[in-house]
């Protein structure tokens, strides 16, 4: 496994692989009375958003309480950043406090991979853009592989905004090395521009045509339309949206019997997705949520509990 | 408890087919089957039966060991015995020495750990360091109202203030040499060998 995980990109099928096999394991810590591990006893990490989040960086800080690490979040409001300060000098400063790990979400893609070449200490991306979200691909992944056994030949519909979402550039590579088969689903206006070709390359399929899809899928994942896209013209109304495009009451019908669903949240309810579907037994979203702590703790200790290079005189801390 | 311990290099095991390992066994599989009934019987003799026994093995090697003492015990007292598994690999001290590995799975009967003879098997005890973690790993878990060791091997060299209550065998051996126990559910043969300084593989100490 590489130092840092920027994306879905920069990992194998075998590292996958032993991230879920780890993950399994968080999985039933999450049951015990003493939900603490003290893989990363005396390690410090850093929850460094500046981009608004509740449920990743919250799940980041539980997998690393966890795992018995010291976790401190800051977030760009009320930050330096919004004093004039630069990226380099923000993250220069917060390491220069003796940093073992950095979480990094940043509306720039390529920001995480941009941080790698100041820092020493491992980095890992909770969204950088438009680029990619791989621990939430990685979560959508095992959560669909613990409820359908093999992903493998598998067929999952992703539905919604393509072009805006790094959640689905993640998903599409995490789903297609686990041997996944996916159909995109968007409106014309929200399907990325040469979608055509990249999908050819990729190997998978695009719909305009979400009723058409439904019935063939094992699995439907939902992504969030983002209110903030809504004034761009992308479409003319959410009613409009909810019409071609939304998981609705009637929709569900199409489906086959226990088809999982998934949303990486947080849900428009009544946009995206109905309530009877979002509350559906069929719906996995609170599994997604569980998951994500099982698989934060995995990347955080397969990352940090080791020392995978040995150690520059710079970076040997408290010796 | 072995008579007769091979000279180094003759007869390697038939069930792993073309690699002769080196070194000498020290313990056959009679030697190991009357090492694990003489253990399983001085558990219950030092535990009065088999009331509230929850036999733990460690991973790797420990967990098939665990398994056939718990079969054993259930034999001479016909009725079932709890059995577990604990792996330590979260609370180990060296973590940051090696490159991370998976956990394996923790397994625990569903009334849990609170007030049990807990009795810990695993294949060697060298330096202590892994039963120091398997103990925490414990703490967390619940609060047994007992605990207590049970090695195939002990071959001494604590780090620790660390004994096993029920050994196996004990074996006088040089830090440099190498101990590597071999069990039929995990390598086809059941065996342990003892050998100079080699790689580091299946072997006790880790």
């Amino acid at each position: 496994m590489k130092k840092h995980l920027i994306g879905i990109e920069d990992l194998t099928a075998g590292d996958i692989g032993t991230l879920f096999e780890t993950a399994a394991q968080m999985h039933d810590v999450q049951r015990r009375e003493v939900k603490k591990l003290p893989a990363l006893r005396g390690r410090t990490v850093i929850n460094l958003f500046f981009e608004d989040s509740t449920r990743t960086r919250s799940s980041f800080e539980i997998a690393g309480k966890w795992l018995s690490a010291d976790v401190i979040n800051i977030s760009a409001k009320g930050s330096s950043t919004s004093k004039g300060e630069s990226l380099r000098d923000t993250v220069l400063t917060v390491t220069a406090m003796g940093v073992d790990g950095l979480v990094v979400r940043h509306s720039a893609s390529g920001a995480a991979e941009q941080i790698t070449q100041w820092v020493d200490c491992p980095v890992i991306n909770a969204g950088d853009g438009m680029h990619e979200h791989p621990t939430q691909a990685l979560l959508d992944a095992y959560t669909l592989q613990r409820h359908l056994g093999s992903l493998e030949g598998k067929h999952v519909a992703i539905v919604g905004d393509l072009t805006h979402s790094r959640v689905f550039r993640s998903n599409l590579l995490s789903l297609a090395k686990l041997g996944a088969r996916v159909t995109a689903v968007a409106p014309p206006t929200l399907m990325p521009a040469g979608v055509g070709q990249w999908a050819a390359e990729a190997g998978f399929a695009t719909s305009y045509d979400l009723d058409e899809v439904l019935p063939e899928v094992d699995a439907v994942m939902m992504l969030r339309v983002q209110r903030e896209r809504m004034s761009g013209g992308y479409f003319p109304s959410p009613r409009e949206y909810t019409i071609g495009y939304g998981l609705t009451r009637p929709r569900l019908d199409l489906l086959r019997a226990d088809v999982p669903i998934l949303h990486p949240g947080p849900m428009n309810r009544g946009l995206e997705i109905a309530p009877e579907a979002a509350d559906a037994a069929s719906s996995l979203v609170l599994d997604q949520v569980s998951a994500g702590v099982a698989i934060r703790m995995s990347v955080l200790y397969h990352l940090l509990a080791g020392e995978p290079e040995p150690l520059k005189p710079e970076t040997i801390k408290g010796v | 408890m072995s008579p007769d311990p091979n000279p180094a290099g003759a007869e390697p095991a038939p069930a792993l087919g073309t690699d002769v390992l080196p070194g000498r066994v020290v313990l056959d599989a009679d030697d190991i089957a009357r090492a694990l009934t003489r253990i399983s019987h001085e558990i219950l003799e030092r535990n009065k039966g088999a009331a509230d026994l929850l036999v733990l093995g460690l991973h790797t090697r420990g967990v098939p060991l665990a398994r056939r003492i718990a079969s054993r015990i259930e034999a001479v007292e016909g009725q079932p015995v709890e059995l577990g598994t604990l792996d330590v690999t979260m609370y180990r001290d060296d973590l940051r020495n090696h490159p991370t590995r998976s956990p394996h799975r923790t397994e625990l009967p569903a009334s849990g750990l609170d007030g049990k003879t807990v009795v810990l098997v695993d294949d060697v005890l060298y330096s202590g360091r892994t039963i120091r973690a398997a103990l925490d790993a414990l703490s967390d878990l619940g609060r047994p109202s007992v605990v207590r060791l049970a090695v195939l091997v002990d071959r001494g060299h604590r780090d620790l203030p660390i004994r096993a209550d029920h050994v196996g065998k004990n074996l006088p051996t040089a830090r440099a040499e190498r101990v590597g126990v071999r069990l039929e559910e995990t390598d086809g043969v059941d065996e342990v060998r003892i050998r100079d300084a080699a790689p580091a593989h299946q072997e006790g100490p880790r």
